[in-house]
This record gives structure tokens, sequence and C-alpha cells, in this order.
């Protein structure tokens, strides 16, 4: 199982992400420069977080025309597994990879603090090791993670089953109270139609190892390491 | 020729940048605020004398990247250059 990083001028998470793919889980792990045009035979791209291009005009837009971005969008199509967090989700939306936008929180504040997520979706690659509403703990740490689609979308996704993670409280009740950014629906990650694309707000890989706190993350790591080899990439 | 775009968010989506600033000249006593809305204010100075071409090509920019259509309209106008202000 070879993982990617995509690492964009602004990216910060990309050694989190990279720790805890090759020194926690000990998976293949490869960097990939935003000028790279080539995946370099990954078997899952993950977009980390931060503040790609300095978050110029939107947060993501510019980072879609970086040339590995033709690559992940052309990868996505096969089927391959991408995996945008924080940043890397809103680069996602920007790109047409998965609907809707990310907006200024509510609060207009910065919101960096723990979060617990209602798994809706557990048969996903992204989400396979974790149970049925279970709830996980998750530190959130963004500006501009309030999730907005206009109500057709919004339908359309729940019709679907497209909603991955919704904010919730201890007991897993998705209430008004749980929402820290003041997403539609109690969004903090979505799934593309076909499931292989999941954008997420909050950031398993800063809940990987107990010493930060909570292991939680490492679920999802751990889910894309062992059903990643089941998923075929035609 | 030069542009001036604006763009908004849309009516449907919530604008707290906006709601903070209403409260604020609220407060300051320009009571007569119902409602603030902030976007954005873009120039984009084109080379081509054909206003025709620059409203179509501009047309073209906002949709591909100076708006986000799922969160923003726009708006814009188009003037030949020497009257820049």
């Amino acid at each position: 199982m070879k993982f990617g990083v995509v690492v964009f001028p602004g990216t910060w998470s990309d050694r989190d992400c990279g720790w805890v793919i090759d020194q926690v889980l000990g998976q293949e792990l490869t960097y990939l420069w935003h000028k790279d045009a080539d995946l370099k035979g990954c078997d899952c791209i993950i977009l980390p977080g931060g503040f790609a291009y300095g978050d110029y005009l939107r947060t993501g837009a510019i980072a879609r025309f970086a040339p590995v971005m033709e690559k992940v969008g052309e990868f996505a199509d096969r089927g391959g597994l991408v995996w945008g967090i924080c940043n890397g989700f809103q680069v996602l939306c920007e790109a047409g990879l998965l609907p809707g936008a990310l907006i200024r929180n509510a609060s207009l504040e910065f919101r960096c603090e723990w979060t617990n997520l209602a798994v809706e979706r557990t048969d996903l690659a992204f989400t396979s090791q974790c149970e049925e509403r279970e709830v996980l703990r998750v530190p959130i740490a963004h500006g501009e993670g309030s999730y907005f689609a206009d109500p057709a979308t919004l339908s359309h996704l729940e019709q679907r089953g497209q909603v991955v993670f919704r904010y919730c409280d201890a007991n897993g009740r998705v209430v008004p109270n749980a929402n820290p950014n003041g997403s539609l629906h109690n969004i903090a990650g979505i799934a593309n139609a076909r499931g292989n694309v999941l954008g997420m707000m909050p950031h398993p890989e800063r809940c990987s190892e107990a010493e930060l706190g909570g292991t939680d993350g490492l679920k999802l790591f751990r889910s894309v390491a062992e059903s990643a080899m089941k998923v075929l990439v035609s | 020729m030069i542009a001036r775009v604006i763009v908004t968010p849309k009516p449907v989506v919530n604008d707290p940048q906006g709601l903070t600033v209403k409260q604020g000249l609220t407060s300051l006593g320009f009571r007569e605020v119902s409602d603030v809305r902030i976007g954005k204010y873009i120039e984009v100075n084109l080379d081509t004398s054909s206003e025709h071409e620059a409203r179509e090509r501009v047309e073209a920019m906002c949709r591909q990247l100076l708006a986000n259509h799922v969160i923003e309209d726009f708006r814009f106008d188009i003037e030949p250059e020497h009257k820049r202000r």
C-alpha cells in the first residue's frame, strides 16, 4: 500500500500525515510536489491541511491549477482513493471532485478544538475499520470549514448516503451545540457518489498516537491501508 | 479595457462578516442599516479594444475562477482604460 501526500506551497500537515503513514503504520510513503505530473504509482492520494497558495482568492481556488491536480482528477475518475483533509477538502470542492463549498465559520473564529464525529458510513475504504454509528474524537483547526451546498445538492447527498461524518455530542447525538462552524446538517465530511473520494475538515493525522491525546484518527489510516487492496484501479 | 468585477455571497449563503459589520454600524448609531453583505472587488486589465470581446472573456473568467458559483454571484463593468480612476 503506497500513500502519496501532496505538498503545495503553504501546505502544513504533510509531515504529520507522512509520520502516521510511515512511522506509525509502517506503510510506504512518498511526497508529491505540486509540480509533479506523475502520481508515482501511489494507491491512495492525500491532500493535507494548510493554506495552499496562501488561500488566495478563495480557499483551494488556486491549488486546482497545480499540475499534480490534473493527475489526481484522472486518478479519482479511475476509482483511485483520494482523501482531502481540511484544506484538502476545500481543494477537492474547488476542483469539482466533491460537491458544495466550505465557507467562513459562522462564529468568524478560527476554531482549534476537539470534536466528536458520528460515522455514518462504514462501507468505505476510509472507514471500514470503524463500527456502525461509532463516535470518533478528532480535532479541527480551521477558519473556513462551514459546509455549504444548495438545497438540491444537499438532499442529493443525503439520499445517496454521501455524508460520511457529522459533528455530534459525546453520545453521538447530532445536535446544533456540537456544530463548531455552522456547517449545514452538521456535515464534517462527505464522499463522492462512487465512494473513492473523501473530504473532511477534522484532522485524523493529529490523533493517531496516544501521546497526542487520542488514536481515533488512526482507524481511518488503518482502514485505507487494509481495504485499499480490495479496490481495483482500472 | 478594464473590467471592475464585484463578487458577492449569494443571498442564501450565510455571511457572518456582513452580520458582524451590521451590528457594528448599528452600535455606532446607524440604525437605518437593515443588511450588510461583504464581497470582493477585482480589477482586471485586458489587452483588447473590443468591449464586446472583453465582456465575453470576463464573463468566462468569472465563471471559471473569479467567482465560485456554489456560493457567490458576480457582476462587472467594462470601461476603456483611459477612464481608469
